[in-house]
């Protein structure tokens, strides 16, 4: 079975420090390193693999560092690494960093029939989830999203049954092969690179496809003009104005729980009434609900961080 | 970035002058409304008012008519309803068919989600399939009066920064927002709107994926809708400790929250993580317990009406923000909260210490017409 997984570098956002002046991200010095959820994904795939049999191939899109991040992948057992690099596609939104992926699937899909798809559940700097959804929508097949583990492939029938995480519990779904998922790291553990694979890595020249080598004709669908959205403006946030802080002594456990037995208690009587009058629950405003709501200017018109008052920011 | 931009924004932008309208994608499960979807109408009625267009809601389901008549209620004039048993489960298959198809025939200028689970699975989809943008989480909203340009901000590298996002030339400008961040208007029931229903046209053996089966989580982290969050860090030092945060949370009627590096060490699953890369808050009271209060941490629950932070070390990050800073011993002061707690209400102890709110809410409520929060069948009102 030939699996495809895509990844992402990203900075470290434990590290990243903002230039205060410039409001700018002070890029010099940050590791790059694995999105974290894609870091499953890869181990997914290796662990199928191992079970299948077949190939794991791991794409990504960036500048030539990002091949730091497919020799990673191969010292965790992935096959091949095949770097989406083109000058034309910086500055892409999701859609289209979907647009050269999915390209780059169905030249994969078209070398050796891909079943799966894996891509981590959502990225540590973009946080947005939107390209595997966009994969898949493209290639027309099934996506699975925030799947939790994998319970079932059959390959004969061609289908895959996973569990994923939805509101309020867990799913199990059943899908069509080829299809989509994306991974947690509940998924699985990721193991350590043995140390042929760590040398194999270390020696390993990814592959680089080009808009050429991906068959885009159309400019018009990558990087900065295939991308719908764009960052208009990037600010530091102003922390919310808080008051002093009230120290209370802590040497005395039940001293210190005396003072903060009315704080808490406020909260409660709100989520008990609540509880016992659903209608109350739709607005948690309401004043009738009888706690107090201490420091919180413009609840009732709206609240502070909504400037209606759009010359204000840009 | 912007200043990678120049010729761009000389280029004519089309003329939207057919699409109209600010729209909420109402996100359900079985009939039962995400609480996001009315939060959502609150903030498009705001900015629809604003700009003098009317606010849509989207219903796909299956027997979700009382969703159609809600949404009217929580500020939608028109509501576009789509009901058919193939959308009986959410498979995003079938819901982005059918949001697409709405979107394509009806010509929305904004559509809002929920970046929940289900928002963004569904949002992805119909965003690649209409070929529009689609920004990410956003926690603040606003709209121009000239042109309508929608300004979706989020935080972004780890909270550190804000970012506002703009859709120029492509409809309808879309974005998931976060769960949370705009409050809930209080319904109204005399309020009047139209629903319109369509076909969705789509038959089951075109939808590749199937729902065998749903599992309730035993217990159920309502994060977003909670007054009171009990939350633990690194600072517990192990999985054993955040038993003791159950406890109070049980005692208090709230409910346990953890920061990132707790559910990275495994002490404690993902769906109580608050912050960038978890849930944000906006509870009455938020207790950190051994919590530094690293920045990603801090994006996520500052609203919070109070804070109050317990930690041994009082030189940590948290008590900048803390409205109430107690340095101690957690280990000490937490079971004795719990125990001042337990001695005001006797009741919640006879009960055993279970760790279900709904164990709870019964056993405080006593024999009256409760439903204890159950995720079946809550008001459809």
């Amino acid at each position: 079975m030939h699996i495809v997984v895509s990844i992402k570098q990203v900075p470290d956002t434990a590290e990243v420090r903002i230039d205060p002046r410039t409001n700018t991200m002070i890029r010099n010095g940050v590791p790059s390193i694995v999105n974290p959820d894609d870091r499953h994904a890869v181990e997914e795939a290796v662990h199928l693999k191992e079970q299948f049999g077949g190939r794991v191939s791991v794409v990504t899109m960036g500048p030539n560092q990002a091949k730091d991040a497919l020799r990673e992948a191969v010292s965790f057992g992935a096959d091949q690494g095949i770097l989406l690099s083109d000058r034309r596609f910086a500055g892409a939104d999701t859609l289209a960093t979907s647009y050269v992926l999915w390209k780059s699937i169905l030249r994969l899909n078209s070398e050796a029939p891909v079943e799966l798809v894996l891509c981590g559940r959502q990225a540590l700097d973009g946080d947005t989830g939107q390209v595997p959804p966009g994969i898949a929508t493209r290639l027309g097949w099934p996506q699975l999203t925030s799947v939790l583990r994998v319970d079932e492939v059959n390959l004969q029938d061609r289908w895959i049954k996973v569990q994923r995480m939805v509101e309020g519990g867990r799913e199990i779904v059943r899908a069509k092969l080829p299809c989509v998922l994306t991974c947690t790291r509940e998924m699985n553990v990721p193991r350590y690179a043995t140390f042929p694979n760590m040398v194999k890595a270390a020696r390993y020249d990814p592959l680089v496809w080009d808009r050429e080598a991906l068959g885009i004709d159309d400019e018009s669908q990558v990087g900065l003009r295939g991308s719908p959205t764009i960052v208009s403006k990037v600010w530091a946030p102003a922390p919310r104005q808080r008051g002093a802080t009230v120290w209370i002594d802590g040497s005395d456990p039940d001293q210190a729980a005396e003072q903060l037995i009315p704080i808490l208690i406020n909260a409660a009587k709100n989520q008990i009434e609540r509880l016992q009058d659903p209608a109350a629950e739709v607005s948690p405003e309401n004043p009738a609900n009888g706690a107090e709501r201490p420091r919180v200017p413009a609840t009732e018109n709206g609240p502070d961080n909504r400037p209606s008052n759009v010359a204000k920011h840009g | 970035m912007a200043e990678d931009l120049p010729g761009r924004t000389t280029d004519a932008i089309p003329d939207f002058s057919e699409y109209r309208g600010l729209w909420v994608y109402v996100q359900h499960r079985r009939g039962e409304a995400a609480p996001v979807s009315w939060q959502l109408l609150g903030v498009a009625r705001e900015m629809a008012q604003q700009i003098g267009v009317p606010v849509g809601a989207a219903v796909l389901g299956h027997n979700v008519r009382h969703l159609a008549e809600d949404a009217i209620k929580y500020g939608a004039d028109v509501v576009y309803h789509i009901d058919d048993p193939v959308l009986e489960d959410y498979r995003t298959q079938a819901y982005a068919h059918g949001m697409a198809a709405l979107i394509r025939n009806h010509k929305p200028e904004v559509v809002l989600y929920g970046s929940t689970i289900h928002g963004r699975d569904v949002a992805g989809a119909v965003a690649t399939e209409v070929k529009t943008g689609l920004a990410a989480d956003a926690t603040e909203l606003s709209i121009e009066e000239e042109g309508h340009l929608l300004h979706a901000s989020r935080p972004d590298f780890g909270g550190k920064l804000m970012s506002t996002i703009l859709c120029k030339r492509h409809r309808p400008q879309m974005a998931t927002c976060r769960p949370g961040v705009f409050p809930t208007p209080p319904p109204d029931p005399d309020r009047k709107g139209e629903i319109i229903s369509e076909p969705l046209g789509l038959r089951e053996e075109e939808v590749a994926t199937q729902v065998l089966e749903f599992i309730p989580e035993p217990h159920q982290v309502d994060l977003s809708n909670a007054d009171l969050i009990v939350s633990g860090g690194r600072g517990l030092g192990g999985p054993k400790a955040f038993e003791m945060l159950f406890e109070l949370a049980e005692a208090a009627h709230g409910v346990v929250g953890a920061s990132r590096g707790a559910v990275m060490a495994g002490w404690i699953p993902y769906q109580h993580q608050v912050g960038q890369t978890g849930q944000t808050v906006r509870p009455r009271v938020y207790v950190a317990c051994g919590i530094s209060g690293a920045i990603q941490h801090m994006v996520g629950m500052q609203d919070s009406d109070i804070i109050v932070a317990i930690n041994s070390d009082g030189s940590a990050p948290i008590f900048r923000s803390a409205d109430y800073g107690v340095v101690g011993d957690m280990f000490q002061i937490i079971p004795a909260l719990t125990r001042h707690l337990r001695a005001l209400s006797p009741p919640a102890r006879s009960n055993g210490p279970t760790k279900t709110p709904q164990g709870t809410s019964s056993e405080r409520s006593g024999p009256g017409p409760i439903s204890e929060g159950s995720t079946k069948d809550g008001p459809s009102n």
